[in-house]
């Protein structure tokens, strides 16, 4: 089969409008939006029916900032309690652009990092909002019951992380997601308790029903009885998390999928930049095919760890009796301005390269060093201990190896997904009525998160965005009811996702759906991973395909379709894994430059930087289905009116 | 190594269910999870049913696992989530008995899945602060010491995965809804509430959960170390609460 780029994708015409706000401050388009954005009167907000989707940062946010109004919220999650969700395992911190040291931070510097470190691939008004608004995050989350570390003093107290210069990452020691996510989905069962929001848990949303052109509602499984239902609303939200499970070792949860997403993809809604996705440079590596996942370790622990290879190859050593000279502290050596905290895709790429020439460590010689041998010394034990004390005890746990003692040995795992649905600065999707929140959507980071921006970005959105921009969609549709249960468009949707469970049954193959998933992850590594190229791509579409064919022909899923069955939840996901992996692939070669995550072999700098097109390259890729099988590309053009272009330097 | 796996086979919450035994070779390094997962893609190959079993994060922070090994919530090791319970702990040729967590709470779903939304309910009666989205005050002005707030993540680290509960003779909740009582009351504005949290948080887990003895299985195996002081909380602040008669 022949793989040709110019076949599998052609380009919109008109280019995509962000409804971004005009206005010359950018520290003031947010308020001038919002005054723009209708209301609805507190007596009228109880008419109105929202389906939030995820019950993590964004969703429950949303769900319960919303029920707090007195709109009638309907929440939905797969899982069996709303704080399951995976935002519970970000671990290192969350950023906030208050202001209260003198180490010269400020809301343009935050932009300026964010815009940077996404290597000008997001739009800066959006960034602005985020910095803006972090401020009355930090201070909600802390008044519903997230304990942010103190100082001696009293004051909330902070630390660095990748990216940039300042410190200004407020956290809960290394589990910080945690307790963000234990205090947002407390909110949203207060308002369950008060009645404004319907709790539905083990519900899988396996469709979204679009009707008049607009979301009206979704379809869901109910993973015990198995019985297909729908639920319509006024508007549907989708905040379900990222898709960096697709490589099947990552970071991220065994249940957290894209289904939600690629359903509205496949109903109208742009997917945008899916070939971002963020390789964390410290996950646990790979030590056997059986592993279930690439556990991660916070970033915050490069604030005090040491990354380094011995310098010869092939060094099997005990790293403690490595003498400082036969070290390579290459992070430090390559980006002496920041060190080991150069951003993510920075330092992934590095270790990456320290790997490939040999000087990998450990059994299967495919990660590095992140000592804390010097932090120890200088700081005490007990210091690190409570800074990150339950990460090391996480490690221990994972690997048998003692951190306080022995370096720990850290990698490349597949993490964040800054592509998702193609979101405008009212967080809507092109299709009216579909909003999304948290990582579901391609907006604020560009071609690579900075770390601790995807907390803020998800509670941002949950709790000082959506609750704006979800009325005055509403607004306009104040009297007319919600779509009917019995319209036909309902009855047509539910009856083809009944009808799609049960062909994946019906295939009655040899194969249990983890095999494909594993063979999925480890083709998507080696073509659509850290580094990429033209020849690793088109040859990553043909096996994605083949695989693809091969699903269709002999997956087995045992049981019915009436029942727990999670055999049947995974088939259902990893078909749509199988979409959305050859999408990944066809945006990487079409995206002729190197940005961000994003990195082509054939377009790098002399001392191997990611080399950015501006002239050509300069805007989002968001994507939609074409005529056979081949992809429809539109175009938002990006410009920097305030942050100005640069190539990002960490030297 | 070499072992036998004796699991607990439920069909759905009303039927009978049984143990089966399934004789697995495993790799010392691997989780008990990751055991599981490969037992089921045996057994599915052999045109089995594959274990129902419910994880995700297997990294011990979303409390979603949670097997009972051996009689003991969570398995051998003190103090580690189900995922993170490696077969290293096990001999060679042992038998390894899976069941669900068991307790009158937590209905099975199928196989070693259960209910838990009984402590959702405890959740919804009291686990909350009254402050909506955007009213709260500048968190540098509302102090707290670096120990209240230190103290307060050591309470609140609680996963909520019901192992305690599973584990406790009595089938009391005292140790999950204590932490969630302590947890906000070293924090400042959770603490306003902290009186009628208190009675509708000690009211909740009567109707649900069992009394405490003290008998301290809970802390035993709690994944977060969640310390056995939180059951103390449950009396003191129910008794400390009904004498002051406030919201605080």
């Amino acid at each position: 089969m022949n793989i040709n780029l110019d076949e599998l994708r052609s380009f919109a015409s008109d280019k995509l409008d962000a409804n971004v706000p005009k206005g010359e401050n950018p520290e003031l388009l947010w308020k001038e939006r919002r005054f723009e954005y209708k209301l609805v009167s507190p007596l009228n907000r109880k008419k109105f029916n929202v389906i939030v989707v995820g019950t993590g940062l964004a969703g429950a946010g949303v769900a319960a900032a919303l029920g707090e109004l007195g709109y009638k919220v309907d929440s939905f999650t797969f899982h069996d309690a709303p704080r399951r969700a995976h935002s519970v395992a970000a671990q290192g911190g969350i950023n906030a652009g208050r202001v209260k040291k003198v180490d010269n931070d400020s809301i343009k510097r935050m932009v300026q990092d964010a815009v940077k470190g996404g290597d000008f691939r997001g739009r800066e008004e959006d960034c602005y909002r985020l910095s803006e608004e972090s401020v009355r995050v930090i201070d909600h989350l802390n008044a519903i019951g997230a304990p942010f570390a103190r100082e001696y003093g009293g004051a909330l107290a902070t630390r660095s992380f990748g990216g940039v210069q300042v410190s200004r990452t407020y956290y809960t020691r290394g589990q910080t997601g945690q307790q963000l996510q234990v205090a947002a989905s407390q909110a949203l069962l207060r308002q369950v308790n008060a009645g404004s929001v319907k709790l539905w848990t083990r519900k899988e949303m396996l469709d979204l029903i679009v009707e008049d052109g607009r979301a009206q509602g979704i379809v869901v499984r109910d993973l015990v009885t198995g019985a297909i239902t729908a639920h319509t609303a006024h508007c549907v939200v989708l905040a379900t998390g990222g898709y960096g499970n697709v490589f099947f070792q990552s970071t991220l949860a065994k249940n957290s999928n894209p289904t939600a997403a690629w359903r509205a993809y496949k109903k109208g809604a742009y997917f945008a930049s899916p070939c971002f996705i963020q390789f964390h440079p410290t996950a646990l590596p790979i030590n056997s095919p059986w592993q279930g996942k690439t556990t991660l370790m916070s970033e915050s622990l490069r604030n005090d760890g040491r990354v380094w290879v011995p310098v010869k190859p092939d060094d099997t050593r005990d790293p403690n009796t490595i003498p400082d000279e036969e070290r390579d502290y290459y992070l430090e050596r390559k980006y002496p301005a920041y060190g080991n905290l150069a951003p993510r895709d920075i330092s992934s790429r590095a270790a990456r390269e320290q790997i490939e020439a040999g000087k990998g460590v450990g059994p299967l010689k495919n990660s590095v060093y992140l000592d804390f041998r010097d932090a120890i010394k200088a700081k005490g034990k007990k210091v690190i201990a409570e800074n990150y004390g339950n990460l090391f005890h996480l490690y221990t746990d994972a690997t048998g190896e003692d951190p306080y003692i022995t370096p720990m040995r850290i990698a490349p795992g597949a993490h964040f997904a800054m592509g998702g649905l193609w979101a405008d600065y009212n967080q809507m999707s092109n299709l009216p009525g579909l909003f999304m929140g948290g990582e579901c959507s391609n907006n604020y980071h560009g071609a690579n998160r900075l770390g601790a921006n995807s907390l803020l970005s998800a509670s941002v959105d949950g709790w000082f965005t959506l609750p704006y921009s979800v009325p005055n969609y509403l607004a306009k549709y104040l009297g007319k009811p919600v779509l009917d249960a019995d319209a036909p468009v309902v009855r047509e949707a539910v009856a083809k996702v009944k009808a799609d469970e049960e062909k994946l049954i019906a295939i009655g193959g040899t194969k249990p759906p983890a095999y494909f998933h594993r063979k999925l992850g480890k083709t998507l590594y080696k073509y659509c991973g850290v580094s990429r190229s033209v020849e690793g791509l088109t040859e990553g579409i043909r096996i994605i395909r083949e695989l693809r064919d091969e699903f269709w022909r002999d997956l087995r899923v045992l049981g019915s379709t009436n029942e727990f069955n999670q055999d049947l939840e995974k088939a259902a996901r990893i078909a749509d894994y199988l979409e959305l992996a050859e999408l990944m692939c066809v945006d990487a070669l079409d995206r002729n430059e190197s940005c961000g995550a994003h990195f082509r072999e054939d377009h790098q700098t002399e001392e191997g930087e990611a080399m950015r097109d501006d002239a050509n390259w300069q805007f989002v890729s968001a994507w939609e289905p074409g005529p056979g099988g081949t992809y429809i590309r539109h175009d938002e053009p990006l410009s920097f009116k305030h942050i100005p272009l640069a190539t990002r330097n960490y030297k | 190594m070499k072992l036998t796996l004796k699991v607990w086979r439920q069909v759905g919450p009303r039927v009978q269910g049984r143990y089966e035994n399934f004789d697995v070779e495993a790799s010392p390094d691997m989780s008990i999870l990751e055991l599981l997962d490969q037992v089921n893609e045996k057994l599915v190959e052999d045109g089995q049913e594959p274990i129902a079993y419910d994880s995700d994060c297997r990294e011990g922070i979303c409390g979603t696992c949670g097997i009972t090994i051996d009689d003991v919530p969570h398995g051998p090791k003190r103090n580690t989530p189900t995922c993170h319970q490696h077969m290293r702990s096990f001999n060679e040729g042992a038998t390894v008995k899976l069941e669900p967590f068991r307790s009158a709470a937590f209905p099975v779903v199928r196989d070693l899945v259960v209910d838990r939304a009984a402590m959702e309910r405890v959740l919804m009666a009291g686990g909350h602060v009254a402050v909506n989205a955007g009213t709260a005050p500048d968190s540098d002005t509302q102090f707290s010491t670096h120990q209240a707030a230190e103290t307060a993540l050591d309470f609140a680290a609680c996963i909520g995965c019901g192992g305690c509960i599973a584990a406790c003779p009595n089938g009391a909740a005292h140790l999950f809804a204590g932490a969630k009582l302590e947890h906000f009351r070293w924090m400042v504005q959770p603490s306003f509430e902290r009186g009628k949290r208190a009675m509708a948080v000690v009211n909740k887990i009567e109707e649900e959960f069992g009394p405490c003895s003290t008998y301290g299985e809970c802390a035993e195996v709690c994944p977060a170390s969640i310390p056995l002081t939180a059951v103390a909380a449950i009396n003191k602040e129910k008794l400390r609460a009904s004498v002051r008669s406030k919201d605080d």
